[in-house]
């Protein structure tokens, strides 16, 4: 039995471990298109803030994990795949034959369609690659221009700031992180970002970019910049083109059954580039987070290696780091169709806590400033669990959430 | 045999003898606010809840670490944190349904209950034996359990 791995990412790495601890006899290929070990993408923040160096970032940090698992690890991109002989095409002209194919290609960072943005000084901050251009230009007092507000624009902040980058921050909506903080939260961020010396322009975008001895960027609010560096970091896509023709069935991600199998039997999708169950709304989404990944990696590998598994959908659940500002959101943090919600805002203490419920039952959070057991949120909202006369107690003060947990859940008498 | 620590709120006072001892074993200070366990207020009731991590199975935060920075201690069955490889994400603390792996911004790392290497300093410190650390099949462990069962993202197989 051939098992093909595609990406070597957490939900690619996840999954050759399981298949290997299964001990199917097997060969399990995992096929990575950049030349590093193993690599976390979460870890680049902190390279960029010099807490860890390149291997720092690697998943597994023995140089021997994949070797002694029986893992092969192999340098390629795909390009096509056949499913009718079972064999992928790679970007070196091979073709490699599999019985069980896993997709676990992941996401890239999209350019927006700006004139210039393709010139020199230009990065994403997405892969080490990126990361070790964006170190070599950036001396203190350099100008930065970055270019998005979201998850990935804030968790970057930090290092950039520490090495003394002057940043400017543009994105096109009217807030930061909105696609997973509430109005009030990304208000916060950005409010502390400007405490930070980080300047915030909300509605902005930039129009041109030339490159005449220099980057020069215009914006739309008429202001020129000179900046050393512009970062884009505007979003991210699933990588999939390289399986269009193949029959495989896609949305905005490669749609997965239960059991993270696509509609062509034996190839299955893990990850950023999965749409599979959504636990909160019961329909297929991508959501491109790091646990998703590795839940997804685990319960393919097992249908791959003939042990049933059913995956129970994915929650939304992000923590992000802006400079020092801790935020959360999980579920349906916008709030459910019917629902209602409690929130407790201390804008003086960048502290804020957003609870979405549907009858007595927590289905959603969004936090500022709370670092401390902010698991049991995901614990409260996973289970399902009937919050009973907790409800009242928590719309009072959403902030007991710990006890609400405690109380539901365990045995506290 | 493993071990685990055994929780009995009934008995617990809320002296806070516990938080002391874990936050002055693990931090080096006596500071409630650093302890790996913490006692909950259930003024309603009139009851204290002492809760730390229960060192599951599943070990969501061990799955969940994108750079293998928490490992199985295989004596004792604690989930341990390596910090000079915990980058400081905190992808765990939100993974952890139970919220008892926590960051800590001062070490920029995370921490949790590690069982103090199979000699635990709360339990040694717990006046009244509300926190003793016992045989793990008496703890009353199982109920634990079925709540991780019902939180689990991978249905039972039949």
């Amino acid at each position: 039995m051939k098992h093909v791995i595609l990406g070597a990412g957490p939900g690619g790495v996840i999954a050759a471990e399981t298949l290997s601890k299964q001990g199917h006899g097997g060969a399990i290929t995992l096929v990575g298109d950049e030349p590093e070990p193993p690599y976390s993408r979460m870890a680049i923040p902190y390279l960029l803030s010099d807490i860890i160096d390149e291997s720092g970032t690697y998943l597994r940090k023995n140089p021997d994990h994949y070797e002694k698992l029986g893992i092969d690890r192999l340098q390629a991109r795909a390009s096509g795949i056949d499913t009718k002989k079972g064999r992928v095409a790679l970007d070196n002209g091979k073709e490699l034959p599999y019985d069980r194919l896993l997709i676990a290609t992941g996401s890239s960072a999209t350019t927006p369609p700006i004139e210039g943005l393709d010139g020199p000084g230009v990065h994403h901050c997405w892969t080490l690659e990126d990361t070790r251009h964006i170190l070599k230009s950036i001396e203190p007092g350099s100008e930065v221009l970055l270019m998005g507000a979201g998850f990935v624009a804030c968790i970057i902040l930090n290092g950039l700031v520490k090495r003394g980058a002057k940043v400017t921050a543009i994105v096109r909506g009217p807030r930061m992180v909105r696609s997973m903080m509430t109005e009030t939260a990304g208000g916060m961020i950005k409010r502390w970002c400007g405490e930070k010396g980080i300047r915030v322009l909300t509605e902005t975008n930039a129009t041109r970019v030339t490159h005449d001895g220099g980057l020069k960027v215009d914006l739309d609010n008429s202001e020129t910049m000179n900046p050393a560096l512009i970062i884009v970091a505007v979003g991210v896509k699933p990588n999939m083109d390289f399986i269009d023709g193949s029959g495989i069935e896609t949305d905005y991600g490669i749609l997965v059954d239960n059991h993270m199998q696509t509609n062509i039997e034996g190839i299955f999708a893990t990850g950023d580039v999965a749409q599979g169950l959504d636990f909160s709304s019961g329909g297929r989404s991508v959501h491109a987070i790091q646990p998703t990944a590795s839940e997804h990696g685990r319960i393919a590998a097992l249908n791959m290696a003939g042990v049933p598994a059913t995956y129970k959908g994915s929650l939304l659940m992000n923590v992000l780091d802006t400079v020092g500002l801790i935020a959360t959101s999980f579920g349906q943090w916008q709030g459910a169709k019917g629902g209602d919600h409690a929130e407790a805002v201390d804008e003086d203490h960048y502290k804020y806590l957003r609870l979405e419920f549907e009858e007595d039952r927590l289905v959603g959070a969004c936090s500022v400033g709370i670092t401390q057991h902010v698991g049991a949120v995901r614990g409260l909202i996973q289970s399902r669990t009937r919050l009973g006369h907790w409800k009242k107690r928590l719309v009072q003060d959403p902030t007991r959430f710990m006890e609400a947990y405690l109380g539901s859940t365990q045995p506290v008498g | 045999m493993i071990r685990a620590l055994q929780i009995e709120p009934v008995k617990c006072t809320g002296c806070l003898q516990c938080e002391m001892a874990c936050s002055y074993e693990k931090e080096g200070v006596f500071n409630p606010a650093k302890s790996r366990i913490k006692v909950f207020n259930f003024h309603e009731e009139g009851r204290m809840v002492p809760y730390t991590c229960t060192q599951c199975a599943e070990a969501w935060c061990l799955h969940a670490c994108p750079v293998d920075a928490i490992r199985l201690d295989a004596e004792t069955g604690a989930k341990i944190v390596v910090d000079v490889l915990c980058v400081g994400c905190k992808v765990c603390t939100i993974a952890c349904p139970f919220g008892t792996i926590n960051y800590n911004a001062s070490a920029g790392v995370v921490v949790k209950c590690d069982l103090c290497d199979g000699d635990p300093e709360c339990a040694k410190a717990c006046p009244t034996e509300a926190i003793t650390y016992v045989d793990a099949d008496w703890t009353g462990l199982e109920r634990m359990r079925d709540w991780a069962d019902k939180t689990a993202n991978e249905q039972p197989q039949a």
